[in-house]
């Protein structure tokens, strides 16, 4: 496995793989045309940490999770203001090679969206893509991701069917593995278990749990649960404003902001 | 705001049976001090007979908070106002085992003439009945503030039982017949005391509601 936490800059120096990266927003603003949809955000995210993004619909959270790896860029109408600084680049500064930077920095969306490939071709993909053809190394590759995301078992005897065939919950995890194929250091979740049953659901957080030791992750859930269960850091966020960052606990205990708390206990939003 | 109609109504529940069990308690202490003064081993039985309601109170209070805790998923304030009304519920339950011990002492001294008036017991008790109340008046009005006096209110109340522990004594010594009421007068003084101090408890779980955070009233 020879893919390495390359500088996102053509310039910059690499840096060294494990636990994760540090990632940063700094007075971040993100605009939709002229609306303010994330007004200035600061938020940084620890190595090894888990980070809930928790809110009402329309409060920013997924528009500020898409702009971490810039997915945004996709939006026409979308602009923004402030910095994004991973392991300290800044993530939009011109010459940033952003299939290096969504290497770094990988995602998992709402509804498990597995390639229309097999099983094997879905991890494979990412790692032949940067450059890895040796055959035995891809395998290990699809093991060693499959057997991190608890699929492995479920699946070693039909790697060259369709992953269209597994279960919502397995083509979830499958994704996972993808986005783990290519040693991301960063992995950005956008709902990731809200389209699942509750045995596949409890099985997504014993993941991420998991994966924390290696990982920064940052996770936007609807599941006020979740984010309690899964997280060691919530941040509230209310109209594009971040109202609250702190330990998960904290939070759901006693949070210090009187909008978090009636959020929380679904007395609003 | 929006309204969460079953928890509100759930919580709102576990105030009107904490107040109803603190109106109990309060009413047990003053009704077993009454029968102490009168050695009226009548009243006495009578709180006695009444103490299953507190127990029953006691149960129905975890019964709704255990159901509020699975079915509504409370978080933050919500969580610690049921985590404290089991709390409370305890100490209540407690306060009324207590003035049920003042009520059998009074049985024992059936028939008997008390060895000296009363003075401090019925004042150590009525600075307990106040504490009581307040504690419950706190809870009810989330008012830390009232929730801090208790320690306050605690201390007066060691200082007389002190004060009542030391008479007693000197009687004991001046005349040993007076040996098996004195013994029963302080074992009053001593259930009055430990009333005050799940008073204080109370006092506590009001200011853990309030702020998150548990002082110690009772130190």
């Amino acid at each position: 496995m020879a893919i390495a936490a390359p500088s996102i800059s053509s310039a910059g120096a690499s840096t060294q793989p494990g636990g994760g990266a540090a990632l940063a927003a700094e007075q971040l603003s993100i605009f939709y045309s002229d609306k303010e949809a994330v007004k200035k955000v600061d938020l940084s995210f620890a190595p090894s940490s888990v980070t809930a993004l928790i809110g009402p619909s329309g409060c920013g959270k997924s528009t500020f999770l898409r702009s971490l790896n810039r997915m945004n860029d996709t939006i026409a109408s979308a602009s923004m203001k402030g910095s994004i600084w991973l392991d300290g680049e800044d993530i939009n500064a011109p010459g940033t090679d952003v299939v290096t930077l969504r290497q770094r920095i990988g995602m998992v969306w709402q509804k498990p969206n597995p390639f229309y490939k097999s099983i094997y071709e879905n991890i494979a993909f990412g790692p032949r893509y940067h450059g890895i053809k040796n055959k035995k190394e891809l395998n290990e590759i699809v093991e060693s991701c499959l057997r991190r995301t608890a699929l492995w078992e479920e699946t070693k005897d039909r790697l060259h069917q369709s992953a269209l065939a597994l279960s919502g919950g397995q083509q979830q995890r499958l994704c996972i593995a993808r986005a783990l194929s290519v040693q991301p250091e960063i992995l950005l979740m956008d709902e990731p278990a809200s389209a699942l049953d509750p045995v596949s659901t409890a099985k997504i957080e014993e993941l991420i749990s998991e994966l924390k030791q290696e990982f920064c992750i940052v996770i936007v859930t609807h599941n006020m649960h979740q984010a309690a269960r899964v997280s060691d850091k919530t941040a509230f966020f209310y109209m594009g404003n971040l109202i609250e960052h702190n330990d998960t606990n904290i939070i759901f205990t006693n949070p210090e902001n009187k909008q978090t708390d009636d959020y929380i206990s679904g007395r609003f939003g | 705001m929006i309204k969460r109609k079953e928890l509100d109504e759930g919580l709102d529940q576990l105030n009107k049976m904490l107040q109803e069990m603190g109106d109990h308690v309060e009413s047990a202490l003053a009704k077993s001090m009454h029968a102490l003064m009168t050695v009226d081993a009548k009243e006495a039985a009578e709180i006695i007979k009444q103490d299953p309601e507190l127990n029953r109170l006691e149960e129905k209070i975890t019964e709704l908070g255990s159901k509020l805790i699975a079915t509504q998923q409370p978080v933050a304030k919500d969580l610690r106002r049921i985590l404290v009304a089991f709390r409370i519920s305890g100490d209540l339950e407690r306060m009324g085992d207590l003035s049920v011990d003042i009520a059998k002492v009074v049985m024992r001294l059936e028939g008997q003439t008390l060895i000296k008036p009363l003075i401090d017991l019925p004042r150590m008790s009525e600075i307990v009945q106040t504490m009581i109340f307040e504690s419950i008046q706190s809870y009810v009005q989330e008012n830390v503030d009232l929730a801090y006096k208790m320690a306050k209110d605690d201390d007066e109340v060691d200082a007389l039982y002190s004060g009542i522990i030391r008479e007693l004594f000197s009687l004991m010594v001046g005349d040993p017949k007076t040996i098996n009421q004195s013994m029963l007068l302080s074992f009053v003084g001593r259930y009055i005391e430990r009333i005050a101090d799940h008073a204080t408890n109370i006092g506590e779980s009001v200011a853990y509601l309030v702020t998150g955070k548990r002082p110690d009233l009772n130190a």
